[in-house]
């Protein structure tokens, strides 16, 4: 007897991913501190880069691998490009976070290793059995990483929060699964889209509960409004690099799902599915933009400004056209940078401010950007560039974004989505603008002398000098590591601070969220055969 | 590609102007940041910010003088030596002709967006008209005394200049996503501009209040704005999808797909709401008092002078040529309007005591005389409206340098109460003052007067009725640039004027703007001979 073939060239960078989460885990368990603090973020991001250049040499492949439960695609190959972008940003905003620590260098980036092969296997799926595993395989490393902060309540409520809601979720799409393949007797897409076109099922009760069920779940995952409510307090109380994490890569996964599964295995019932899936589009921009209104917690705010861009990323789901596929997936490749820019400078004011100062400053609040734009410029132009990038303003890549999502729904008869966009897009001015406000138009706090007992002035010298206890909360474990840290911290660059690899993300992901504002042509190079790659027009 | 020269110039010396004053501002002074560690505090933690920020605020002033300056007269070169450029382009005009000095070059290919940028007769005297006043307004800020210079000239001068790179881009685009993409572009200067506080020893009214305005001032124009874009893409997307070919948005592409009348018609309100905003429009002017406000004097001289015709010049060089049936089908609302901005921007400019608000009140009141013009929807109406933003931005910045002057001779108030027979003293700037009231109420004899009668012309023939009530507009005029004159020149002398004559680097930048305004008024023929034909083209399709 012979084994099936395995086309291992396909799998590779799937493989390199977890593969290397395994080798993380077990470096992890090396006694030396550096080690663990050093070497395992550097050998994370080593095996991203090698998972990235395995994608890189696939990347003119269209075959689908493990008797077609995969599908490698330049789709599939796109977002596990984005994919890995997003997770060595994260693993840079992670190298110093109280979350590694706690958690264990090892343990907190095989999870987010694990975490990245999940959303690599959904990408491709090409099967309801393989999208049900990668769905998972995302979730749950999702969900401990949420709780990594042990110490901190809203971190663990935070964890628990998403682990209830997410199961949920799951639950529901897996509900759905079931029922697509109870009407049609097919777990492959093509299969499922050949049942659905031939046997007049694409007006059948049973398929039809099952599509709504499934675009429930999956609305669950991508924080699609009304299924939204876990977001902020989720995004919220995690940890801020886990938080980025999830903003950006949850979201790229979701909706490269949702592409392929729907714009697939669904597209002959798209006659059913596309106005719901519309009206949910719609009503989620609302949604998502008018609860991030006078949100004071950056976190809370870009929470809900994701739920928004959830919603101007479905529109180019809903026309299911090879146009909308590409604008959705160049969206995502933005969104992707958007968001890196504004977390990298939340996670670079939260470890500055302290999480929670004596002041009653909150790490992640609006306040704490104020005057930033005096005091650390390349904190605040990466800021800057993010909120105009995500509010639609020209000369930032969310513009071409925007642009290009609007014009795929135009395109695709959904005229009144596209105005919905730039509906969208106006009421996210109220909330993108006062943070830019804050840091260029308002003194830092203690300038203007608050009323309180203790500004910072006054007590400037004291708590500066051991701003690292501030930070290390109240464990004594890590008291322990502090000095440490505090001798690190010292040798930074005057211009970055203490942390140089969280500005340079913020410079970064801010230099090209303006790069490709002007020079868009390698994102639509990017993109170009995606459409093609699903069998769109 | 000459005419990238011209837009991204402005742009190239404010950046520059920064990088230049940061590498040689570092020379001298140790940077900031490092002071704190000095005082072994560490970097990571709030920066006590308060404790340096008084050391910091002098060590910045103190702050080799010539590092500070550079970014002032590097943005001053490059609005000159654009404003030679854009007069090398109207000498260099071909009366009569098509666009000229074309750039064409795709931007976007899968979007089908050009980077296309040409002369034409309808933007090439406002492109002068920009240059001009940015120039005026970076010589201004130029000659300030010391104390009163932008805090930050680093970022004050790369906004600057941006919004020019910005304006021209606008005015100069040849397809619509291009338009859009400067029209965007320009607010964020501004919104700057208007929002940080550069002169902290003078502040422009709370900082609460200031942020509110820039707030509402972006909102604003973006909503107008947003609008537009959407309807930009579905122009594209339908005309492609009628004409059956790959999309594009080049203009004169466009224009040889016209839309059906249905799809006009709501794609003409959306771009409306956007160029109404800009104006501002009677209904949509809410942000214009508090804006106006908040700007510094400078920036409001190009901001009055200069924006508002974006929106009047998109109204003719891209909603008439596009969409004629959308025009025609809502002429009289727009009438309505017009008519609206002209009798509420009157009323209410002859009832502030504000001089900048006078100022922006009369501009709502001449700009609905600019809209009137353009939806006459005949040839003399859009003559005259061209000729009209022209000669508003001519003269409004003047004006709004005039209040400065003024109020740094009533003891820093731009109340006209506080002011009061300042021209006892000071003659010259009384009859440069004068020259420019007159010109505001469109006195025969000045170019103003030739606009304002060419547009009256054309709205008697489309309208009568409006036309009757327009005129009122032409004695309100009267009323408000009279009173303002009065009111600060004349009458008894204010508590705290201080009256002294116009000083000679005051006089540098009045006098060349006031010469613009005589030679015009001698030879505005100079201006309707070369924009003829081209406004004539933009209303030929009107049915």
């Amino acid at each position: 007897m012979k084994g099936p073939y395995v086309d291992f060239a396909g799998l590779s960078p799937l493989i390199a991913l977890l593969g290397g989460a395994a080798i993380v885990l077990l470096v992890g368990l090396l006694g030396a501190r550096w080690v663990r603090a050093q070497a395992v973020p550097a050998l994370t991001l080593a095996v991203l880069g090698a998972a990235l250049g395995l994608t890189i040499w696939q990347w003119n492949a269209q075959k689908s691998i493990v008797s077609g439960a995969l599908r490698i695609d330049s789709l599939a190959l796109v977002l596990n490009v984005v994919l890995i972008a997003g997770g060595a940003c994260t693993v840079l905003l992670a190298w110093r976070a109280l979350a590694a620590r706690e958690s264990g260098h090892g343990e907190f980036h095989a999870l987010l290793l694990s975490s990245i092969g999940g959303m690599s296997l959904l990408a491709s799926a090409q099967n309801t059995v393989a999208l049900f595993v990668g769905l998972e395989l995302l979730s749950i490393p999702l969900y401990v990483l949420c709780a990594t902060e042990m110490r901190r309540e809203h971190s663990l409520e935070s964890g628990l929060k998403y682990l209830i809601i997410g199961s949920v979720g799951s639950a529901t799409l897996l509900y759905g699964l079931a029922m697509i393949y109870g009407a049609t007797g097919a777990t492959d897409f093509s299969a499922i889209a050949t049942a659905l076109s031939s046997n007049g099922l694409a007006t059948d009760p049973l398929t039809l509960t099952g599509i709504a069920l499934c675009v429930a779940g999956l609305c669950f995952k991508a924080s699609v409004a009304p299924f939204h409510q876990w977001t902020p307090d989720v995004y919220e109380g995690a940890p801020t690099p886990v938080t980025a994490f999830m903003a950006v890569a949850t979201k790229v996964a979701a909706l490269g799902v949702f592409l392929r599964f729907f714009d697939v295995a669904l597209i002959e019932a798209h006659a059913s599915w596309g106005p719901a899936v519309a009206v949910l589009a719609a009503i989620t921009i609302l949604v998502g933009n008018v609860g991030a209104l006078g949100q004071s917690s950056l976190k809370r705010m870009l929470a809900y400004s994701s739920v928004a861009q959830a919603g101007y990323m479905l529109a180019g789901v809903v026309v299911a056209t090879a146009l909308g596929v590409q604008a959705t997936v160049l969206y995502l490749a933005v969104y992707v940078l958007m968001n890196m820019a504004a977390f990298a400078v939340i996670v670079a004011r939260e470890r500055e401010i302290g999480a929670h100062d004596p002041d009653g400053r909150v790490g992640d609040s609006i306040e704490s950007l104020r005057g930033l734009g005096r005091e650390r410029p390349y904190l605040a132009w990466p800021m800057t560039i993010s909120m105009l990038a995500l509010a639609g303003i020209p000369a930032t890549a969310g513009f071409i974004g925007k642009f290009y999502l609007i014009d795929a729904a135009v395109s695709g008869g959904y005229t009144w989505l596209g105005v919905a966009i730039v509906i969208g897009s106006m009421i996210s001015l109220g909330y993108y603008l006062p943070v830019i406000a804050a840091m260029w138009m308002r003194e830092a706090p203690a300038g203007e002398g608050l009323p309180g007992p203790s500004p910072p002035t006054a007590s400037a010298p004291e708590p500066t000098v051991g701003a690292l206890p501030v930070l290390a909360g109240g464990s004594p474990e890590l008291d322990e590591q502090a000095p440490a840290n505090g001798g690190a911290a010292e040798t930074g660059f005057p211009i970055a601070g203490s942390q140089p690899e969280v500005v340079l993300v913020a410079v970064l992901a801010g230099g090209a969220t303006l790069f490709f504002g002007v020079i868009p042509q390698p994102l639509f190079n990017l993109v170009h055969g995606v459409g093609s790659a699903l069998g769109l027009l | 590609m000459p005419l990238s020269i011209l837009v991204w110039l402005p742009a190239a010396c404010g950046a520059l102007g920064a990088i230049l004053c940061t590498l040689a501002g570092r020379g001298h002074v140790p940077a900031p940041a490092p002071a704190p560690a000095a005082e072994q505090t560490t970097v990571i933690d709030s920066d006590p910010s308060a404790a340096s920020l008084p050391p910091r605020g002098a060590a910045e002033l103190s702050r080799s003088d010539s590092a500070m300056r550079i970014p002032g007269a590097l943005a001053l070169a490059g609005s000159l030596l654009a404003l030679a450029l854009a007069i090398g382009y109207i000498a260099d005009y071909k009366a009569g002709g098509g666009p000229q000095h074309v750039t064409d070059v795709v931007w976007i290919s899968s979007l089908g967006i050009h980077y296309k940028l040409a002369i034409t007769g309808l933007n090439v005297f406002l492109v002068g008209l920009t240059t001009l006043l940015f120039a005026a307004a970076a010589l201004a800020t130029n000659l300030r005394d010391e104390r009163s210079r932008p805090a930050n000239p680093r970022l004050f001068w790369l906004f600057f200049m941006l919004a020019e790179s910005a304006v021209l881009g606008a005015f100069l685009a040849q397809d619509l996503a291009l338009f859009v993409v400067f029209f965007d572009l320009m607010l964020i200067p501004f919104y700057f501009l208007t929002g940080i506080d550069w002169d902290p020893a003078h502040p422009r009214g709370t900082r609460e209040e200031r942020v509110k305005a820039t707030i509402k001032l972006v909102i604003y124009t973006l909503v107008g704005s947003l609008l537009m874009l959407a309807a930009a893409i579905a122009t594209g997307v339908l005309a492609a999808q009628q004409g059956g070919g790959h999309i594009t948005f080049v203009l004169s592409s466009l224009q040889a797909l016209p839309l059906s009348t249905g799809s006009q018609e709501w794609i003409f309100l959306f771009f409306a709401a956007a160029f109404l905003v800009k104006m501002p429009a009677f209904p949509l002017h809410g942000w214009m008092p508090d804006g106006y406000r908040a700007m510094p004097i400078e920036v409001l001289m190009v901001f009055s002078g200069v924006l508002s015709k974006v929106g009047a010049y998109g109204f003719l060089a891209i909603v008439l040529p596009l969409f004629p049936q959308g025009a025609a089908h809502f002429q009289t609302l727009m009438l309505l309007i017009a008519l609206a901005s002209i009798v509420y921007g009157s009323a209410l400019a002859f009832t502030q005591t504000d001089a900048r608000l006078i100022a922006g009140y009369s501009s709502v009141a001449q700009l609905g005389f600019i809209t009137l013009g353009i939806f006459a929807l005949n040839p003399q109406g859009a003559q005259g409206a061209l000729l009209q933003m022209v000669n508003h931005g001519l003269v409004v910045a003047p004006l709004l340098f005039i209040v400065l002057l003024l109020s740094q001779r009533a003891g820093g108030s731009e109340d006209v109460r506080a002011m009061g027979g300042i021209a006892f003293r000071a003659p010259v700037l009384a009859s440069l003052f004068l020259i420019v009231a007159l010109a505001t109420l469109a006195i025969p004899g000045s170019s103003n007067f030739v606009g304002e009668f060419l547009i009256l012309l054309g709205v008697f023939k489309a309208k009568l009725a409006i036309a009757i009530i327009a005129f009122s507009g032409v004695v309100m005029a009267s009323v408000y640039a009279l009173r303002l004159f009065i009111r600060a020149m004349h009458n008894r002398v204010g508590s705290s004027v201080d009256s002294r004559e116009i000083s000679i680097r005051d006089g540098a930048v009045l006098v060349p703007l006031i010469a613009v305004i005589v030679l015009l008024a001698l030879y505005p023929q100079f201006a309707l001979h070369r924009s003829e034909a081209a406004v004539k083209a933009t209303i030929v399709r009107i049915p």
